[in-house]
Order: structure tokens, then C-alpha cells, then sequence
């Protein structure tokens, strides 16, 4: 059994090493949404490397649904990392014949459902999180919502059921990195904040934390009252990790050239030393 | 229909736990308030919220269950369309999605409410699955076959309460995926799917009198396709007639069309399809049947002239 607090504390490690391979995988491809993924990194490194539980039985282990799906290069370079997702299959990322691209599909091994239209993913995680619960079982759902996916009529319908169904095992993290692909949702949509107090009207147990901050994801998420669904909104930013990519749109979809990528893995290889 | 489709999903249901009940804020009359009563963990009513009700059904599909999605056709298939193409048909869950009221039924509550091209748009997505029972009898064979067997989705449409039973004495079973002679006769056959099958008996009888022998065969299952008993049908009848009420985009009758075609039938072929238009007015169900050509008489009377029924806007 690792222990817990290396765990926590190599994250910073983990996430530098995430960040390579996807940027490795960018030179191989035109597009990869990598800004999305780099924006949610240390949540799914916090969810599969700190907070899953896995079970010899199968049904009753922890489930993470990847309702970003466009964000699936942080769900897959993690799954490599943890022998589930085959190396080969990462490495023909986006090729002919290969197995991913730039959405989950649901079957591949660790992936659960198939995302990549928004809105979709809050539903499934009810329904399956419902599913656990009647049977009693205590494992629990894990998932990844953006915060363009708020924007959706269906996945407020999946709040107010969450919460009508009283599905205290279900864990969202929103990426609340405030850009949809456009631009900033703060100023594209004023109205859209605050998210807190929208999240506690519909009955969830509410948090807001640093979403790059392991540490806090952790302890946030373990000690919640565990009374209701839970929603810890990780404020975040697109691109992390890379000082151009930051906060700029352009890189929601577009691989870097070969001298942004040399530019991008010296300013990594310079925080990880920071 | 609806009594005998909610009393056999009891039936599974109270001893099993995996099949659920997901409905979008549709009473739950009879055997389904039984239901919500007797097994409440096993009915979820998300209320006016058709996009999660599939996303939900989803979800415990993907844990195993096998959700039953419960609403007005119009609000169950077209609503949550995207849902219904990404969540069940592209992981191809076994999620069976009810559609009341199938057609016409609602035809007081107006366009908003009429289902006149769902198999159009069902029948375009991969792995799924339509029945169209047409009667009782066929309702319960086809929830069972929800309940109990299928591997993907199933859209099963379903009518209205109090049709009468049509297929006690048929000649062939109910078998998902083959058509099935309700009668058999020598130089007519009709071919139908749903409540238009009563109808079809009805024309029979009349043209029985004339001294013609008519075959009536239930297509129930509209996806797949029985291509191999429609070509039998095509192969051994002088007149083939399809009566449906869907238009004719994506309607069994394009589909018996391509058959036709396919094996060169040397057969008389009419078809009865609603008109590809909307219906602005209210009435009775067989008063907007009349509207798009497709009444008994209306039918009736083309068969004995053997001529297809005009399209005329309204």
C-alpha cells in the first residue's frame, strides 16, 4: 500500500510527467485539445492516483466518468501510467487504425462511457451512482464536468436528480477554468457566476478549491459531510503548465510546432525544479 | 395496450431488480403505479427532464440494469434525441425507450404530440431495435422481450388502453425480428405494423365479402427488418398492400419498396402512408387518418381500383 502522503506530494511529479507525454503525442498529431487536458490534469491525476478505490469485484469498484470528454488526454496518459491503457495505443493516438482520439469511447480498457458531446456525462454518473446505491454497495462515482458543460440544460437536469435521489456517493469536480472554446465565460455569459450558491440551491454539498492543488482536492473530497452529492469546483486554468498556451484560446484544439514544444518542455522541466 | 405493456413489466419487474422504470413525468397508471408503490426503488420519475431520463438509463445500464425509459413517444425519442443516438446506441446499452401514443393517438393534443416519423428516426441509428406490437397479446411478448432478452436498444411503441386482441388464433408466433401471418389467403396480402393491423383486419373482412383472399401479416418488428419473409410475402401474393401511419420517409413502406425492387417482385405493390406534411388540426384519431387518405373506406376503396392513394397537401 503506497502511502498516502507521497502520493499526494509526488502529484507534482505525476502531472510534469503527464504533461510531457501528451506534449510528446502532440508532435505526432495536428490537434489534441490539449489546453482542456493541461487545464484538468492534477483533478484526474487526484481522482485515479489518490481517491479510486479499486475492488477484486469488479462491480464494486469506484467508477470515473470523463464528462469533458475533450479533456481525455489527461484521462488517457494516467491510464498508461497505471498499466490499464496499453502503450501501443497511445502511441497511435489519432493514427489510422488506432484506438483513441480525441474523445473517450466507452470499452476501451479504463474507459466507462463514451463522452464528448457535453451534457451528457452528469446523467450517466446518476444513473450509475444510482445504480450502486440501491444496491447498497459504497463505492463510489467520480466525474468530470467542464464548466461550458454548465451551460447545458441537461446537466442541470442531472443536478436537481442528483440531489432528488440523495446520491451521496457521487463526487463532481467541475474544471472551472472560466473559457468555453471561444473565450471567457465571465464575459461571454456575465450571469454565469456565482456557481457556489447554484450548485447549494439544487441540494449539493458545495466546495471551491485551487484545482491544480492536489493536497486540497484530496482533503476536500474526503472530508465532506457525505450527506449529498458533492461538487468541488477546481478553479483552474486552460493550458496550465505552458506560459503561452495559458488562457489562450487558440489553444483548445492545435498541437504546438516543434519550437513550441521545445519552449513548452523547458518551462516544464523549469517548474517541476521550482 | 398501455394496461397490458405496464402489467407485464410488473410482472419481470417484482423479481427483478434490475429492471427499472425512468419516466419523464407520465402518470403512471395501473400496474405502473403498483410499481412505484410496490418496488419505489425501481421507478425513477425525473419529471419534465427527457434528457436525463436516457442519460440516467444510461448510466444504470452501464451497471448492469436494464432500464425501461417512460414517456409520450414524442418527448422519449425526440426530445433526447442526442442522448438516445450517443448514451444507448452508440454503446449500445439495452435501454428499451417506450413511446406512448405512437402515430396519431394524442391526435386532440395536436402536432406537438403526433409521432408520425419515429421510426424514420429511430430506424436510422445503428443498434437499434423498433417493435410495434399490435395488440395486447404482441404488447406483452415485446416487454418481455424487453424485459428479459434483448442486448441493445429497443425503441417499443406502444398505443393507447382498450385495443381489442387480434392475434389469438395468428398463424405464426410472435418472434422479434420475423414478420407474422395473422392470416393466411392466396392473392392479397396486407402488410402493417401497430394500431393500423385492426384496421387492416377491418378492410379484410370487406374484402373477404368480395370474394378475395387476403393475407394479413403484423410486421412488428420495423428494425431490423425481416427482408427474407417481406421477399416470401412479395413472392407469393398478386397485391401487396402496406398500410402504416408514418410518413413515407423512412416507413416500412420505402423499406418493402427497396425489397421489391431488390428481388424484381412481380407483384401489384400499394402503399398507405400518412402525408409528409404536418397536421394543424384536432379530432379524432381515425378523423386525421381520414384527412391524410388513409382511412378504412379510404383504403378500401383504393385496393378494389387498385390504384395508390393520392397525395394531396392539407
Amino acid at each position: 500500500m503506497p502511502d498516502l502522503a507521497a502520493t499526494i506530494k509526488n502529484s507534482k511529479v505525476r502531472c510534469y510527467q503527464y504533461r510531457m507525454r501528451i506534449l510528446d503525442i502532440s508532435q505526432k498529431v495536428s490537434a489534441l485539445h490539449m489546453a482542456p487536458a493541461f487545464s484538468c490534469l492534477e483533478i484526474v491525476d487526484c481522482i485515479y492516483n489518490v481517491l479510486m478505490q479499486d475492488h477484486t469485484d469488479h462491480a464494486l469498484r469506484d467508477v470515473f466518468i470523463m464528462s469533458k470528454g475533450h479533456g481525455c488526454m489527461a484521462q488517457f496518459v494516467v491510464l498508461e501510467d497505471k498499466g490499464i491503457l496499453p502503450k501501443k495505443d497511445l502511441d497511435e493516438f489519432g493514427k489510422d487504425g488506432g484506438r483513441l482520439g480525441a474523445h473517450p469511447d466507452y470499452g476501451l480498457p479504463g474507459i466507462e462511457a463514451s463522452t464528448g458531446s457535453l451534457g451528457h456525462g452528469l446523467s450517466l454518473a446518476v444513473g450509475m451512482a444510482y445504480a450502486d446505491k440501491m444496491k447498497k454497495q459504497t463505492n463510489k462515482t467520480y466525474c468530470v464536468i467542464s464548466d461550458g458543460e454548465l451551460q447545458e440544460g441537461s446537466t442541470w437536469e442531472a443536478i436537481l436528480m442528483a440531489s432528488t435521489l440523495e446520491l451521496n456517493n457521487l463526487i463532481v469536480f467541475v474544471d472551472n477554468n472560466d473559457f468555453i472554446s471561444i473565450g471567457r465565460t465571465s464575459e461571454s455569459h456575465p450571469h454565469f457566476y456565482p456557481l457556489l450558491e447554484k450548485f447549494s440551491a439544487f441540494g449539493w454539498e458545495v466546495y471551491e478549491v485551487d484545482g491544480h492543488d492536489t493536497k486540497q482536492l484530496y482533503e476536500t473530497a474526503t472530508n465532506r459531510l457525505n450527506n449529498k452529492p458533492c461538487v468541488i469546483i477546481g478553479k483552474t486554468v486552460k493550458g496550465k503548465g505552458v506560459s503561452y498556451m495559458e488562457n489562450q484560446p487558440v489553444w483548445h484544439y492545435r498541437s504546438p510546432s516543434s519550437e513550441e514544444y521545445k519552449i513548452a518542455m523547458t518551462e516544464l522541466e523549469g517548474s517541476l525544479a521550482s | 395496450m398501455r394496461n397490458t405493456f405496464a402489467n407485464t413489466l410488473y410482472e419481470y419487474a417484482k423479481d427483478d431488480p434490475r429492471i427499472i422504470t425512468v419516466a419523464a413525468d407520465i402518470s403512471p397508471a395501473g400496474s405502473m403505479a403498483k410499481l412505484r408503490n410496490d418496488k419505489p426503488e425501481q421507478f425513477i420519475n425525473v419529471g419534465v427532464a427527457e434528457q436525463s431520463m436516457i442519460g440516467i438509463c444510461a448510466g444504470l445500464a452501464l451497471k448492469g440494469c436494464r432500464p425501461f425509459a417512460y414517456t409520450i413517444a414524442t418527448f422519449a425519442l425526440y426530445r433526447p434525441f442526442e442522448m438516445v443516438r450517443v448514451d444507448l446506441c452508440y454503446q449500445n446499452l439495452p435501454v428499451t425507450i417506450i413511446g406512448m401514443g405512437c402515430g396519431l393517438v394524442y391526435s386532440g393534443l395536436g402536432g406537438t404530440h403526433h409521432a408520425q416519423e419515429d421510426i424514420a428516426i429511430a430506424g436510422a441509428l445503428p443498434n437499434m431495435t423498433i417493435i410495434s406490437p399490435c395488440d395486447p397479446l404482441e404488447t406483452a411478448e415485446a416487454t418481455k422481450y424487453c424485459a428479459v432478452e434483448s442486448m441493445s436498444p429497443v425503441y417499443l411503441r406502444i398505443g393507447k388502453a382498450g385495443e381489442p386482441k387480434i392475434t389469438e388464433n395468428a398463424v405464426d408466433p410472435f418472434k422479434v425480428g420475423k414478420i407474422r401471418y395473422i392470416q393466411k389467403g392466396d392473392d392479397i396480402c396486407i402488410i402493417s405494423y401497430g394500431l393500423m393491423v385492426q384496421k387492416a383486419l377491418n378492410i379484410t373482412k370487406k374484402l373477404e365479402q368480395q370474394g378475395m383472399s387476403v393475407s394479413v401479416v403484423s410486421n412488428h418488428t420495423l428494425k431490423p427488418i425481416d427482408r427474407e419473409g417481406i421477399s416470401g410475402v412479395l413472392n407469393s401474393h398478386n397485391t401487396v398492400i402496406v398500410m402504416e401511419e408514418h410518413v413515407p420517409s423512412g416507413s416500412l413502406s420505402s423499406q418493402v419498396k427497396n425489397i421489391a425492387w431488390d428481388i424484381q417482385a412481380d407483384t401489384t405493390l400499394l402503399t398507405f402512408t400518412l402525408q409528409d406534411d404536418f397536421i394543424h388540426y384536432y379530432g379524432s384519431h381515425d378523423a386525421l387518418l381520414a384527412k391524410h387518405g388513409i382511412s378504412e373506406e379510404c383504403i378500401l376503396n383504393k385496393i378494389i381500383n387498385n390504384e395508390q392513394v393520392s397525395v394531396r397537401a392539407i
